[in-house]
């Protein structure tokens, strides 16, 4: 017999869904998963790539709470690169260029061989949910899926991660087609039957640059952008000795020009966008190539990166073009930049409307407010970027799995993850526009880096059963030793015949008196591991298992580097938590506060914020009403 | 909750006075009055306050069940033009505490609630009527004591510092805007400013920040006064200085006793100046251990002195007179130092005119001796050109808490300009900056958490 009913419904197979499923049945329910298209898996829509600045701090958290995204991202990379190592720790992002089509295949192989995961190909039109007789918390509880063939499914909890498909609507020039992905369908129904009950939808607007063919393009023409010479991997899964599992390809960089941008502008009165034929917002940091150019006025130039999509296919996908310009338009301006005189387009670019969910209608769970058991996750939550959409899956499968376990949900704080910060954003700032993750967003950041992802969440993944032991014993085990190794390098001197044959060929100043070894840590370019090697320290036990635990040493050298700064991160970090322990009782008469304006009142009762520390970051709510609030509740 | 409350409090000091004045807040304001006021002398004719108009006065008569009480004036603020947003009323009557009091009582058992210190005003600020640091300007102005202190609080209630800080923020912010955008599109090749530039930009904040905190000195001298101490030894007739000078002006605070026996303090106010007399137990040059207790004490004083006047006895012979001369210039500091020799009616040698010379029986030598005090603390304190910035507007610090908030941000500014010194990438400096403007918005509420709420209010008195 068909099996019809399950702990937990996901409907997506996107980069959200198959996070949300991985996470609920590890632990311990039983998750349908359905997908239009089982070879359609974490189908990269829109660059091939996994990671980036912010993005790559997102990759390893969920790596660290036990999700897949890091370990199928290093299954499938073809090139690794860590950004931004000219700045600080902090703003180090690893980014990986992905074989799109070796990543679904490798999700797949995981989903399949993942017990208590039904994959299910079909089109959900609609979701199920009951009336409660009396529940002062939600208005209908969630019951399950009604298929495109009329079959229904049910279950205690549904994960919406339906992505860009909702009535999707792509447009290419003036040609409109129905779809959420060139080649695939629009999901119909599922925004009706949820607008039915009361939700409220928006629309969004995204898009995608063209896909060349790499045997039209004239490399010599072109800068090489290779990869970094021994990457890192960004799962704590995946073995060093194995990595990396695929040959590394390079990407290349070339430019726009004044006679691209003449020959697009020639295109603007039959641009979607321009004409007022795209309704839904689009996101404003990640502009389309006509974006760019109407609206950086002065610059003569933009970047263009040309990626590998896959091993063996030769598409190259023309990153920083992104464009929904006419056909004939997009392959002109093309072929005006170098490298590309002759070049062959095998997909137009294309930009896609679908409907999202405004965020003031979840809560921070990513559960929705009106129907209990419902959740959201992805890009119908107004998100953009499959790393965004995946940190909020996670979420959501766990959340959903905690619902049924029937425990407090997991809410990560904005001190503790780059993801918490996503989240509450969404929330709080209800984004009219996609949302992309940059670190100025993350207030905390100098303490949310990518290198310590693994200290902030493993033991929350780990006591969430998503995490092994042994990652967690290894993690208690580094946290040892850095507290140790903190310790030895504030109360040990090192004197200056070792050292300053050192500091002098890094043109350091030398000492005349013996110097605590975490003073001379905090010179620049000084290198700790460096230390540990010179006469008098390499032979210490201490200094042996550091040298054999880089990851161990670099914690402590990054902790004492920077310790100034992080020691008033941390302050900032008291002060916020004060505010997010001012509780704002659930009841709480917003209306009896004359000062507040209009539209504070309808945000505060819209959002009903848990905590002094969540009003204040409402989008819409100023400084004073925080005053007004704290003072009304105080008397 | 607490706020839903109509609140009633006595709004004048206690004592006589010509009018006592009691303020009502809040919704049932006119309803509470209406029960105990009448416009003619019969308690039994009522009548419907809230169909009064706003911003109107009116005479009338307040009765308790039985009694006619008092006459008085009632007038009559509709929300939600009154001082804190809500319908107002202010009741004044004849001076007398004990009536004031009898009314009050009316009132609250009509169905009004005593009102909490600062608890008007904090329904003001509720009410949307004026921002945190309006708020404290409030307690402020109510304290300000002299001519300069009043303008400056009423300057600041007008908002001064508020533009000031709202400016330097809005600076830091675009700041902080093109470091972020710096890093959230590293991979991009746009322009941004320059570290040069950026270091520019924050000494200047920094510099005009410090000039706002060096202002402190005077700002706190005009809103507590300037601290005079008449030293001098033993006999030098420093007592009698100190009363004759409390005798010729008005002193506007009560009689303070020292928390040890050895000094008095009492204030006057010399050309607008707020004075602080401090009349010191005499320095002895004893070696009693006792005695140096009073004597450490008293060095002590002079040293937080703004101003000493140094007595020396004038009638002591010249070999005395040249040792205590010896002290004066070995001990005091010259710069703050007035040297006086006193009991000039009784000198043995002929008067010298180059020297200060005073006696309390002779007006014009004590005249001369004002002057002195006057032309030392306006040299000290910038006086005029602190008077002449205050009339253009400019800022001076008198609150303790805007002090410390300026000195954090220009802790943190330094310690931004140190990361772009040590050549630190864009987010260790975006730290330090944000830090900076946390700093500046807790001056003006843009950043509050309750400590600050409970620091503003606390100095609230009842009635305000």
């Amino acid at each position: 017999m068909k099996k019809i009913k399950f702990d937990i419904i996901i409907v997506g197979g996107g980069h959200a869904g198959v996070e949300a499923a991985f996470a609920s049945s590890k632990m311990g329910f039983d998750v349908a998963l359905f997908t239009m298209d089982i070879n359609a898996l974490c189908r990269m829509s829109c660059n091939p790539a996994i990671g980036g600045t912010a993005k790559g701090h997102i990759v390893k958290e969920i790596d660290a709470l036990g999700g897949s995204m890091g370990f199928l991202a290093d299954k499938t990379g073809i090139q690794f690169k860590m950004l931004n190592i000219s700045k600080g720790p902090a703003v180090w992002s690893p980014r990986c260029q992905s074989d799109k089509v070796k990543h679904s295949e490798e999700t797949l192989n995981l989903i399949e061989n993942t017990t208590d995961i039904k994959l299910i190909q079909n089109l959900i039109v609609e979701i199920l949910v009951e009336e409660y007789n009396n529940n002062n918390k939600y208005k209908y509880f969630v019951k399950g899926v009604r298929t495109e063939n009329n079959e229904i499914y049910y279950s205690k909890c549904v994960i919406l991660t339906a992505g860009t498909f909702l009535n999707a609507i792509m447009h290419t020039g003036k040609t409109v087609t129905e779809g959420g992905r060139i080649g695939e369908r629009a999901a119909k129904g599922i925004t009706e039957s949820l607008e039915k009950i009361g939700f409220e939808s928006g629309r969004l607007k995204t898009g995608t640059p063209p896909r060349l063919d790499i045997n039209t393009i004239d490399f010599s023409k072109v800068e090489v952008h290779p990869g970094d010479k021994n990457p890192d991997p960004f799962s704590l899964k995946t073995p060093k000795s194995d990595f990396p599992y695929l040959p590394q390809v390079d990407c290349y960089l070339t430019h726009t020009n004044e006679n691209t941008h003449k020959v697009l502008r020639s295109g603007f009165d039959d641009s979607p966008l321009f004409t007022g034929r795209i309704k839904g917002v689009g996101p404003r940091y990640c502009p389309s190539i006509e974006d760019k150019i109407s609206r950086f006025k002065d610059k003569s130039r933009h970047q263009i990166f040309l990626e590998p999509e896959t091993l063996n296919r030769n598409t190259i996908y023309m990153n920083g073009f992104s464009t929904s310009l006419p056909a004939e338009i997009q392959e002109k301006a093309a072929r005006t930049v170098p490298g590309l005189e002759r070049v062959k387009f095998l997909k137009y670019g294309y930009a896609v409307e679908y409907d999202f969910f405004p965020t003031y209608q979840i809560f921070l769970s990513l559960e929705t407010k009106l129907v209990s058991g419902l959740f959201f996750a992805g890009q119908i939550n107004g998100t953009s970027g499959y790393e965004e959409a995946a940190g909020q899956g996670i979420i959501a499968g766990i959340n959903a799995a905690l619902k049924l376990k029937n425990k407090p949900p997991l809410i990560l704080k904005r001190n503790e993850a780059y993801i918490g910060v996503l989240i509450d954003d969404l929330i709080n700032k209800c984004p009219v526009e996609p949302y992309r993750m940059f670190t100025s967003s993350a207030e905390y950041r100098l303490v949310l880096r990518q290198d310590n992802a693994d200290m902030r969440l493993i033991e929350i993944g780990y006591s969430l059963g998503l995490v092994e032991k042994k990652y967690y014993d290894n993690l208690i085990e580094k946290k040892n030793l850095i507290s140790e190794g903190l310790k030895f390098i504030r109360s040990n001197t090192i004197n200056p015949g070792v050292i300053n044959d050192y500091l002098i060929k890094l043109s350091s100043s030398p000492i005349t008196q013996n110097e605590f070894i975490s003073n001379i840590v905090k010179r620049n370019n000084v290198k700790l591991k460096d230390l540990l090697r010179l006469n008098g320290l390499a032979d210490n036990l201490l200094t042996k298992k550091l040298l054999d635990f880089p990851e161990a040493m670099n914690q402590i050298e990054i902790e004492t580097k920077y310790e100034g700064y992080i020691i008033r991160q941390n302050e900032q970090i008291d002060a916020f938590s004060k505010n997010e322990n001012i509780i704002i009782p659930d009841n709480f008469k917003y209306e009896k506060i004359k000062s507040l304006s209009t539209e504070a009142l309808d945000k505060l009762i819209k959002i009903k914020p848990k905590s002094i520390g969540q009003a204040s970051r409402i989008a819409g709510v100023n400084p004073s009403d925080i005053t007004a609030i704290l003072i009304y509740m105080r008397g | 909750m607490k706020f839903d409350s109509t609140i009633a409090a006595i709004s004048t000091p206690p004592g006589e006075g010509g009018i006592s004045v009691i303020r009502v807040s809040g919704e049932k304001t006119f309803d509470i009055i209406g029960n105990i006021f009448s416009k003619i002398k019969n308690r039994k004719q009522k009548i419907n306050l809230s169909e009064l108009n706003s911003h109107t006065v009116h005479f009338g008569y307040i009765f308790d069940n039985v009694h006619l009480i008092d006459e008085v004036l009632l007038s009559i603020f509709k929300k939600p033009n009154s001082y804190t947003g809500e319908n107002t009323a202010e009741i004044s009557m004849h001076g007398n505490y004990f009536i004031a009091e009898k009314v009050l009582n009316l009132l609250i058992n009509t169905g009004a609630r005593l009102a909490e210190p600062g608890e008007f005003t904090k329904r003001a600020f509720l009410n949307g009527k004026m921002d945190l640091s309006q708020a404290e300007a409030v307690a402020d102005l109510i304290k300000s004591k002299t001519d300069i202190s009043h303008q400056y609080s009423i300057s600041q209630l007008e908002g001064s510092i508020s533009d000031y800080i709202n400016r330097v923020r809005n600076d830091i912010i675009s700041t902080i805007a093109l470091l972020e955008l710096e890093l959230d599109f590293s991979e991009e090749d746009l322009e941004f400013v320059s570290k040069t530039e950026l270091k520019q930009k924050i000494q200047e904040i920094s510099s005009q920040i410090e000039d706002i905190i060096s202002t402190y000195t005077t700002g706190k001298i005009i809103r507590d006064g300037l601290d005079i101490v008449i030293s001098g030894k033993p006999n030098s007739g420093k007592s009698s200085l100190f009363n004759y000078l409390l005798k010729s002006d008005r002193a506007i605070v009560s009689h303070i006793s020292g928390t040890t026996r050895d000094y008095i303090t009492e204030s006057i106010i010399l050309e607008g100046v707020l004075i602080n007399l401090i009349d010191t137990a005499g320095i002895r040059t004893s070696a009693d251990i006792i005695e140096e207790e009073g004597i450490k004490r008293t060095h002590k004083m002079l040293d937080e002195a703004d101003i000493i006047i140094y007595l020396i006895d004038g009638t002591l012979d010249k070999s005395d007179i040249e040792k205590e001369y010896l002290y004066f210039t070995k001990n005091l500091n010259p710069d703050k130092t007035i040297l006086t020799y006193s009991k000039r009616d009784l000198f043995k040698e002929k008067p010298e005119n180059e020297r200060l010379e005073i006696s309390i029986y002779d007006d014009d030598s004590i005249k001369k001796l004002k002057k002195e005090i006057i032309k030392t603390a306006k040299r000290l304190t910038g006086y005029n050109k602190q008077k002449s910035a205050i009339n253009k507007g400019n800022i001076i610090l008198t609150n303790f808490r805007h002090k410390l908030c300026f000195e954090k941000t220009l802790e943190s500014l330094n310690n931004a300009l140190d990361s772009i010194n040590s050549k630190m990438s864009s987010e260790f400096i975006s730290l330090d900056l944000r830090n900076a403007l946390n700093a500046l918005g807790e001056i003006t509420g843009e950043v509050t958490n309750d400590e600050i709420l409970n620091y503003i209010f606390k100095n609230f008195c009842i009635g305000k």
